[in-house]
């Protein structure tokens, strides 16, 4: 009797470990098969306004601020702007920061965080990002005074707010 | 160096003539220029004069302020946004017609920020009405309440946004005086337009800046605000109506 029972018992045993195993293995080996890892493609390498480590855990936040700031007190500097995220994070191919792998959608599709920013904002940058020349002015202020130089030129002609036309 | 009395004089005649000869240049308004880090002041109020008489029938500005602010419409007029529309009124006994500007007046006192339930619809520091998309739920109470109609609510998904001005759907929107380039000391769109393309129609200014041409013109001219009996304190005013 005793042998009878033990043969059918260490049997279910061995095949309910063989399961564990086979199923911590597919678990381990998930990430490879399931969600492809963010494509993280930095098109103008360099510092970027943050150390990296900021950015990864506190863009939004910086985001946020500078939006109420530029919305409600027209508060425009570049450096921690929307704007000036996507100049400088577009990918020169699809002139976007969206698209499978976009700076912002390839992480944000893999965290799988909703971003509401591109509902109204444009993934685009200012000047096409083809055009931009990989150059690293990180500070904001280099690039801010060269768009305002750029703005400046054609607008010259209508300048002196309140002169006699 | 010592100067003689001849050069002395000399000197003085050129910094007259510079004078005389630049009247347009006010040394003043270039310390004034705000700069990207500075909020906007209570100290300015931003405003707009329209001469009808001189407002012809093209329809530049309207234009203008589509390119700008990259407006685009789905050809259904009934829906489509519009910050700035043309208006013709006519006299019905004597047939007499003007055709003017009708855009968001930027009042004082402006019942679309009275009405907004969320704080979205709001006047910023320099007079500006704008309305703050991430608060905005499309309510539409704002679109009620301006007598001026000059809101608009967006219906459908917007693409092809300008980085300067977002737009979207389910959020009211209107004309923002192109706050975008007032901010980098330009004029706005319609303004640039009239007066380069049209019939210069439109002086904008600073309504606070007595040396400004805006607030000379208000000064010497007859000029009125549309509803001055609701007494919004518009910061647009007509002239020759």
């Amino acid at each position: 009797m005793k042998s009878t029972r033990d043969k059918p018992s260490r049997a279910i045993g061995a095949t309910v470990i063989l399961l564990i195993m086979a199923g911590l293995a597919a678990v381990a080996a998930s990430p490879q098969a399931g969600a492809a890892p963010p494509v993280i493609r930095i098109e103008k390498p360099g510092q970027c306004v943050e150390p990296t480590a900021v950015m990864r855990r506190d863009h939004m936040k910086l985001i946020l601020h500078q939006r109420d700031q530029t919305m409600l007190r027209g508060i425009r500097t570049n450096k921690h702007s929307l704007k000036n995220c996507i100049d400088c994070h577009a990918s020169p191919k699809t002139n976007s920061v969206l698209g499978k792998e976009g700076f912002c959608e390839s992480c944000h599709t893999y965290a799988a965080v909703q971003m509401d920013c591109f509902e109204c904002h444009s993934p685009s940058p200012r000047a096409p990002a083809s055009a931009n020349k990989p150059v690293a002015t990180r500070t904001g202020v280099a690039s801010e005074a060269a768009r305002r130089a750029a703005m400046a030129a054609p607008a010259a002609a209508t300048r002196g707010r309140g002169a006699a036309p | 160096m010592s100067l003689d009395r001849r050069s002395f004089l000399g000197l003085g005649a050129v910094a007259f003539a510079g004078v005389a000869i630049t009247p347009g240049l006010r040394l003043i308004e270039l310390v004034q220029a705000r700069s990207p880090e500075e909020a906007a002041s209570t100290l300015k109020r931003w405003g707009l004069l329209i001469d009808t008489s001189r407002c012809t029938d093209c329809e530049v500005c309207v234009t203008a302020c589509h390119t700008e602010n990259g407006i685009t419409g789905h050809g259904r007029p009934a829906t489509d946004a519009q910050w700035i529309r043309k208006v013709t009124l006519s006299d019905k006994r004597t047939g007499h017609a003007q055709t003017l500007p009708l855009l968001c007046q930027h009042c004082e006192h402006p019942p679309c920020v009275d009405v907004c339930p969320t704080g979205a619809s709001f006047k910023r520091a320099d007079g500006i009405v704008l309305v703050d998309k991430h608060t905005c739920i499309g309510c539409r109470y704002c679109v009620m309440a301006c007598p001026y109609g000059a809101r608009s609510f967006i219906h459908e998904t917007v693409t092809g946004q300008k980085p300067d001005v977002p737009r979207g759907k389910g959020t009211v929107e209107s004309c923002t005086l192109c706050v975008h380039r007032i901010d980098r000391d330009e004029q706005p769109a319609c303004v640039e337009a009239c007066t380069a393309d049209g019939g210069k129609a439109m002086v904008f200014g600073d309504l606070n800046d007595s040396a400004a041409n805006l607030h000379q013109r208000l000064r010497r001219e007859p000029t009125i605000q549309l509803r001055a009996d609701l007494a919004l304190n518009t910061g647009v005013r007509y002239q020759g109506l």
